[in-house]
């Protein structure tokens, strides 16, 4: 036992020097092996370099504003609507509506259906159109609402941009119905433009280099004129309070010296008293007079002919906007307050088309409105709004009942309007909205209710401040 | 008026200002790495505090960017609710796309996380991947070359100036990176707010075991939380991260179900913070919690 073990021994120690020799030449090997693996990762790493070197300038993505070309977008927008008085009966005293300036529809109705195609032409222009689509009377519309080319980056703060498009002219004319805080326009959108105004024409503006944001412009617009119809000249100034704060303030000036307007039909009241008694005379042919009111719309229209306005106007607007949001992060809390001031003076005749004999006066419009409003975004995806409308009118005319007729003479009523909402966005491109209007439009006073949807499919949009 | 305005314009373009070259960052880091890298008159466009997805358009902000001669952002989408309105508002011609003043970090890396399927149920989506670059050092790296390029193509006559800047930080930035002790991430894993540290984790080694948000850009909800929490019962994670701009709410109210550490990270340098030591902070941040 004793032998066997010291023998083990012996061989082991004799054994030795081989299992040394071994572990020295894999020592070798993996020092050749990393030499070579060495040598192999810098040559890959200077073909790397050299690879990098000449490619470096290039990027390797590219993307732009749509990875489609040209951005797509469309807006959907649907609402369900109640009043309590009878929304073909609306109107603004002192104000001559028109367009699509009246309530809407009662019940399930859609709004703008908004199909917008833009893209940078190149890189000299940018060019957007929008199609709006709308139920108007039963039927099917589709508007052209805007269509305009931009230049992009002329130099020296020089934007130029042609087309039809929504006029500089206050704040919330120059965005879109869906980017609207509320359901509706403010009164006095409605009664001075028909909810918004736009129209065909030449924009410059001017972004002066400065720290402080300061903007000027010039609008040369069709208007009613087969030459340029309509200026306006508008000036913007804002900028930032420390992180948190940032407003903006603009003064803007509209000007025609021959325009025509004339009422859309929806406007002028069907229901008024005065109406009744110059319409004694026709009741003869209209046994069915008394049936139905929108009958009587018909009716009044056809005989008593559409006012039609015709001389010079113009138009001056302040507005101003402030928004604050806890460290300049807007995503979960944010607030905006928002105010817009405007008056327009007129000079020259009103008619009422198709009247027989032809009945014009001498027409002097005074008429000024505002509104103010405050949304506050509480908790994320959360927000509610205030707004508070109000016009006055100080026309005046030669014939006084024509102005009467026309909805023009205020009526010893001053419009107001009180707004509540309190909307639920799901994410950026979605929105449901409720709505409550307290509308004091006239002297009956109307209680509105809207619940309304709008969504925005396809490229994600950039929305102005 | 026409003619005057003419005559404006006339007067504008006949006298350019030569000055030091102006850069406009949208975001802190990109502001960072252009100081680091040479560049002096410097606007940082956010705040770390401030969500880069959500900011508006403000008219300080086209002000600044009607004088820029360079413009640095993340690109990929995620600027794509302001910075394209600014760039058509600004009326400057230097910053605009496929200028030389126009320099998209993302555009200059490999981005992961490309969607294959464009579909806004899925959230909101970046079609052209994850652009939250600046968390990967190996990227900013490559950024810094390209950016270096851009500001000699920009002012060639500072050439040297910054060739020398990227040079030292270069070699600042990787002895950073070696610096950072790697090995206690490897196999750790986060929950987070929103997939914004998607290179950071793979930087580091990280795994990201959940989000917070159900889809990118929806805020949490309750179920989805509940769902998170399930998940977290039965396989608990190291910790839950949250960039400071973001709602940490959700963040906490988990950590009390879970005990599972939390720590609320800033995303981007703070003011006058160097891009090194910002990135070291915050690494090491993450090493606190897991030791």
């Amino acid at each position: 036992m004793r032998n066997r073990l010291l023998m083990a021994g012996v061989s082991l120690a004799l054994s030795y020097p081989t299992f040394a020799d071994d572990i020295g030449s894999l020592k070798q090997q993996l020092d050749n092996l990393k030499q070579d693996y060495e040598q192999r990762v810098q040559t890959l790493e200077n073909r790397l370099k050299k690879a990098e070197d000449t490619t470096q300038s290039k990027p390797i993505n590219n993307q732009a504003e749509n990875s489609f070309n040209p951005a797509i977008s469309l807006i959907l927008d649907g609402r369900y609507t109640s009043f309590s008085n009878d929304p073909d009966g609306y109107k603004l005293p002192g104000f001559m509506l028109d367009g699509e300036a009246g309530l809407g529809e009662e019940g399930f109705s859609l709004g703008h259906t908004e199909l917008a195609a833009s893209a940078n032409i190149d890189d000299k222009f940018y060019g957007k159109a929008t199609l709006a689509i709308h139920e108007h009377d039963g039927s099917t519309e589709v508007e052209l609402e805007e269509a305009f080319i931009q230049t992009i980056g002329l130099g020296n703060g020089i934007n130029v941009k042609a087309g039809r498009f929504f006029s500089a002219m206050g704040y919330l004319n120059e965005q879109h119905e869906h980017a609207w805080d509320f359901a509706d326009a403010p009164l006095i959108y409605r009664g001075l433009f028909g909810n918004q105004l736009r129209d065909d024409g030449l924009q410059i503006s001017y972004l002066a280099p400065t720290d402080t944001f300061l903007q000027f412009g010039v609008e040369a617009l069709k208007g009613s004129s087969s030459e340029i119809g309509a200026w306006t000249a508008f000036a913007n100034i804002g900028g930032d309070i420390g992180v948190e704060h940032s407003w903006l303030l603009g003064l803007s000036h509209w000007q025609a010296d021959d325009i025509e307007r004339t009422s859309g039909g929806h406007s002028h009241g069907d229901e008024h008293e005065e109406h009744e008694e110059h319409d004694e005379e026709n009741h003869e042919d209209h046994e069915e007079h008394e049936e139905e009111h929108h009958m009587e719309a018909e009716h009044d229209e056809h005989h008593m002919g559409t006012p039609s306005f015709s001389g010079e106007n113009k138009i001056i607007a302040l507005d101003f906007v402030y928004k604050w949001a806890p460290n300049g992060n807007p995503k979960y809390r944010n607030f905006k307050f928002q105010f817009e001031y405007f008056k327009r003076t007129e000079d020259g005749t009103l008619t009422l088309l198709d009247s027989d004999p032809l009945e014009a006066t001498s027409y002097d419009g005074d008429q000024s409105g505002w509104y103010a409003q405050a949304v506050y975004q509480f908790i994320p995806q959360w927000r509610t709004g205030l707004r508070y409308d109000q016009l006055n009118s100080g026309n005046s005319g030669f014939d006084v009942e024509l102005l009467e007729e026309a909805g023009l003479s205020g009526e010893d009523h001053t419009p107001r309007r009180y707004s509540l909402m309190l909307e639920w966005l799901p994410s950026e491109f979605s929105r449901i909205r409720l709505q409550f209007n307290r509308d004091e439009s006239y002297t009956d006073t109307d209680n509105q209710v809207f619940l309304q949807y709008t969504y925005s499919l396809g490229s994600h949009g950039s929305h102005q401040f | 008026m026409f003619k005057k305005f003419s005559l404006l314009l006339l007067v504008l373009v006949a006298t350019p200002i030569q000055a030091d070259i102006r850069i406009f960052a949208c975001e802190p880091e990109w502001a960072e790495l252009a100081r680091a890298l040479g560049g002096e008159q410097i606007y940082t466009a956010t705040t770390n505090q401030q969500d880069p997805h959500h900011i508006q358009a403000r008219p300080s902000l086209i002000a600044k960017a009607r004088r820029a001669d360079l413009l640095i952002c993340t690109g990929a989408e995620l600027e794509i609710g302001w910075l394209p309105l600014l760039l058509r508002k600004s009326g400057n011609p230097k910053i605009q796309a496929g200028q030389p003043g126009y320099f998209m970090a993302t555009d200059y890396v490999i981005l992961l996380d490309k969607p294959t399927q464009l579909d806004r149920s899925q959230g909101d989506v970046h079609s052209s991947g994850n652009p939250h670059v600046h968390l990967d050092p190996e990227r900013m790296l490559q950024v810094a070359e390209n950016l270096s390029k851009t500001l000699i193509q920009i002012d060639p006559s500072n050439q040297s100036t910054y060739q020398a800047k990227l040079e030292s930080f270069s070699q600042e930035w990787q002895a950073m990176m070696q610096r950072l002790d790697k090995q206690i991430f490897t196999g750790k894993s986060m929950v987070v707010y929103h997939n914004s540290w998607l290179y950071l984790q793979q930087w580091l080694g990280l795994k990201q075991s959940a989000t917070l948000e159900p889809k990118p850009g929806i805020p949490p909800t309750s179920s989805h939380l509940s769902r998170v929490l399930a998940t977290l019962q039965q396989s608990p994670a190291n910790m839950i991260v949250y960039a400071k701009y973001q709602d940490g709410k959700a963040a906490k109210w988990l950590t009390q179900k879970t005990n599972i550490p939390i720590v609320a990270l800033d995303f981007s340098p703070a003011t006058e913070e160097s891009l090194i030591h910002w990135f070291e902070r915050t690494v090491n941040q993450i090493a606190a919690i897991l030791k």
